[in-house]
């Protein structure tokens, strides 16, 4: 792991009107690191993702994000070119719902050489290499790369969007739910290729997920929020092993177990 | 037709003047931003959308009591939408029209750039259908403002993208966008991609008007207008195997004309005004005597 | 050279929030040291705290009080107060920990389960493999499910996979947890002799077993854990 974190967040906090969403939510991100951040529906956790995304201004604190030179940068005071920029090349967006992060009317092959094309890729042959490579690291028969992705199954439209995330070869990479909605088969399968390739690259991604188990199997650290606020924090397997917080204890001991 | 004087309720060129300042101030900001879509208060015309309120609106705001005017319609001057707007024009303007090319100061035109190269001084006035480039390929007006202002434009290459995945080239034929002055990218209204080099480096202005998507936008003189593509399949116009039946004119567009109901066919110039030229200059077409009592 | 790990003064008490807040004390003022290349068994009846501090060493279970000193190269780190990088970090290059469950990840073969750890530490795919291969082949795991998941295995044969990952790598110091409790007395022989192998490359060893006969084949000396029961109170 590198000594620099790549992501800093301080004391965000985003209200509603008067409604918390988030508060004073503080933590740093190395490279190569997977935060899990868990909780119930409400508690406040998706809206720290798009607050750190960049995808809602949060009321107060600030997010830093290391850049490709090396520089902390406040992502909030930054011009929305180079936000848009960093988001579609050093970041990736795993939605819950492949439907948000695809064009559902565009080709497999398009849907991944759309993120090349936008960094100015000119070269039909090269995207179109890049794509079927990318298909394949996820799994998805290469023969497939004309049909559109409503063509296709959850599982696969997920992996997906996972390779139009990944081909740009970014640093952090966010995750809604990602297995969400998905059958049991079929998340294994996307946590074993998500696990796999998050090592693989070197990926540091922050995931959002109300399943523990994927929090176990994907991540190095977690966080645990409840009513907008975090209230614990640390080593993945010491949060679910020794939970410290009566509500961390309670969604502990609420697993289902197999 | 000569019935102005039934019109002197009418102002000159049917619009109001404080609407045509408005459009004229849109227009100059649309000279300023080369390929930028200008919001406009498009006023109802007295013709259906898609027969070209867009244009007759800028037509309007910039046709002067000296001009001469030419409207054509897929580069004809005798279509429908040409005979009606031409017409509408003599009616509320009185002004001046003709069918050549040269001899006109403001051509308004739909689906076609004529074969005659402009020359500084004219206008060329399109009816644009759907103004907005990347529309296709995303629906939200908000976001494909954004894209242009931070100049996103990878969505434009998905699309060509697309077309050669499915068809082995870029099948994209007519509409097909372009980057203004290197900035902007531009949809050039349904005309045949076979024009798009007579944008480039135009010594006319050319205007583009939307009605009822009420936009104007525009390239001025001289000004840059490159077609995108990809490095390995670049931009190509279309080439016809033959020359004009009537006109015998090579490297000119040209328009399939059935002749009978056995498969018989030919083609001839899209372009009549040029083809007519060309004929009176004594170029003969291998059809040309056959069809010499329905020609034009 | 430096003692890889001292333990000094530490308790562990677990309050259990479901239940009224009732606080369960499990060990108090734990102080030990362990030597490089010596091989130290915690013993005392079940339930008294064994598994509870090795899972402290490993950062898995948190500190209430004391220090849990991990020296490694002269650098001394104290677990009880890490952040999870560092943990994680001590992890991957200087304790090594054989559970009594292996945790089975959906779809990743037994031979990549194993390789894993020396992954981790950079070491090529093709090195790794063989030498998961070579340590499942020592244990006794039959060829054919060296590709398979073991989710399915039987007891016996997931604790094969799970002592030769935790025995792949060099690490420094090495936590056992009953890595023989489901063995047959063949592949226990196995164990202890890859325990003796590890002890004579200088490795800390740190385990639990209640099987008599290993433990005193391996032991250098045993640490009776019921001296740091720590008192009840009366909640």
């Amino acid at each position: 792991m590198s000594d620099h974190s790549l992501l800093r967040v301080n004391a965000v906090t985003k209200f509603y009107g008067s409604r918390v969403g988030c508060r004073d939510v503080s933590f740093e991100l190395w490279p190569g690191e997977v935060l899990a951040v868990v909780g119930e529906s409400g508690s406040g956790k998706t809206t720290l993702l798009n607050a750190i995304s960049t995808r809602l201004m949060p009321t107060s604190g600030t997010i830093e994000y290391r850049m490709r030179d090396g520089q902390f940068r406040d992502l909030y005071s930054i011009g929305e070119a180079e936000r848009r920029f960093l988001m579609r090349t050093d970041w990736g967006f795993v939605h819950q719902n492949p439907a948000d992060g695809l064009r559902m009317t565009v080709s497999a092959g398009a849907n991944v050489g759309e993120r090349l094309m936008a960094i100015g890729d000119r070269h039909y042959g090269n995207i179109r290499g890049s794509a079927a490579q990318w298909l394949g690291r996820v799994e998805i028969e290469t023969n497939r790369i004309d049909d559109q992705p409503r063509e296709f199954s959850g599982g696969m439209r997920q992996r997906l969007q996972i390779a139009r995330n990944l081909v740009t070869g970014p640093r952090l990479v966010f995750m809604d739910e990602p297995t969400g909605g998905l059958d049991v088969s079929v998340q294994a399968r996307l946590l074993d290729l998500m696990r796999g390739l998050v090592n693989d690259l070197g990926l540091a991604a922050i995931v959002v997920t109300h399943d523990l188990a994927v929090a176990r199997l994907l991540s190095h650290r977690m966080m645990v929020m409840k009513d907008g606020n975090v209230i614990e924090h640390g080593l993945t397997d010491r949060v679910l092993d020794d939970p410290r917080e009566p509500y961390t204890q309670l969604l502990v001991s609420s697993i289902l177990q197999v | 037709m000569n019935t102005h004087t039934q019109l002197a309720t009418y102002n000159f060129a049917y619009l109001d003047e404080q609407t045509k300042r408005m459009i004229r101030r849109a227009i100059l900001k649309a000279i300023a931003i080369p390929g930028y879509q200008v919001p406009f208060a498009s006023r109802e015309m007295p013709m259906p959308y898609g027969w070209g309120t867009g244009g007759v609106q800028v037509t309007a705001s910039v046709l002067g009591p000296d001009d001469t005017l030419k409207v054509i319609d897929q580069g004809a001057d005798d279509t429908t939408n040409a005979v009606s707007i031409r017409a509408f024009f003599q009616k509320v303007a009185n002004v001046a029209v003709t069918t050549r090319t040269a001899d006109a100061t403001i051509i308004q035109t739909r689906h076609r750039i004529p074969e005659e190269t402009l020359n500084e001084g004219q206008i060329l006035v399109y009816q644009v259908p759907i103004p907005e480039p990347l529309r296709f390929l995303e629906p939200r007006e908000t976001e494909t403002r954004k894209m242009h202002a931070l100049e996103e434009y990878g969505l434009m290459h998905v699309k060509l993208y697309e077309d050669i995945a499915r068809n082995g080239h870029i099948a994209t034929t007519y509409a097909y966008p372009v980057k203004v002055e290197g900035r902007y990218v531009m949809d050039p209204s349904p005309t045949p991609k076979f024009d798009n080099p007579k944008m480039h480096k135009s010594q006319a202005l050319q205007l583009f008007g939307a009605g009822r998507e009420k936009r104007i936008y525009a390239i001025p003189p001289y000004t840059d207008v490159i077609s995108l593509d990809f490095e390995d399949h670049p931009f190509e116009v279309q080439s016809f195997e033959e020359p004009c039946a009537l006109c015998a004119a090579c490297d000119v567009y040209l328009d399939e004309v059935i002749l009978d109901d056995l498969g018989g066919r030919m083609f001839v110039c899209s372009d009549t005004d040029h083809c007519e030229k060309r004929r009176a200059d004594g170029h003969v077409g291998p059809l040309a005597g056959e069809t010499a009592e329905t020609a034009p | 050279m430096a003692t890889p790990l001292v333990v000094s003064e530490v308790a562990k008490s677990f309050t259990m929030h479901l239940r009224d807040g009732v606080r369960l004390p499990v060990v108090e003022k734990v102080n030990f040291a362990v030597a490089a290349g010596e091989c130290v068994v915690l013993g005392g009846p079940s339930g008294i705290g064994k598994s509870s501090i090795l899972k402290m060493l490993y950062g898995n279970y948190s500190v209430d009080s004391g220090q849990i000193l991990i020296t490694r190269d002269d650098v001394t780190v104290d677990i009880a107060g890490a952040d999870p990088r560092t943990i994680l970090s001590i992890r991957r290059d200087t304790i090594g920990y054989v559970s009594q469950f292996l945790r089975t990840v959906p779809r990743v073969p037994a031979v990549d389960v194993v390789a894993e750890p020396l992954l981790a530490r950079g070491r090529s795919q093709e090195e790794a493999r063989a030498r998961a291969r070579t340590l499942l082949e020592k244990l006794n795991l039959p060829e054919q499910l060296w590709s398979l998941p073991p989710a399915t295995f039987s007891g016996g044969e997931q604790q094969r996979v799970n002592i030769a990952r935790g025995f792949i790598t060099n690490h420094p110091l090495l936590l056992l947890d009953e890595p023989t409790a489901s063995l047959d007395a063949e592949n226990r022989a196995v164990v202890i002799e890859l325990i003796r192998a590890k002890k004579e490359a200088g490795t800390a060893l740190l385990g639990i077993f209640h099987d008599s006969d290993v433990r005193e084949q391996v032991a250098d000396r045993i640490i009776d854990v019921s001296e740091f029961r720590a008192a009840r109170d009366a909640a």
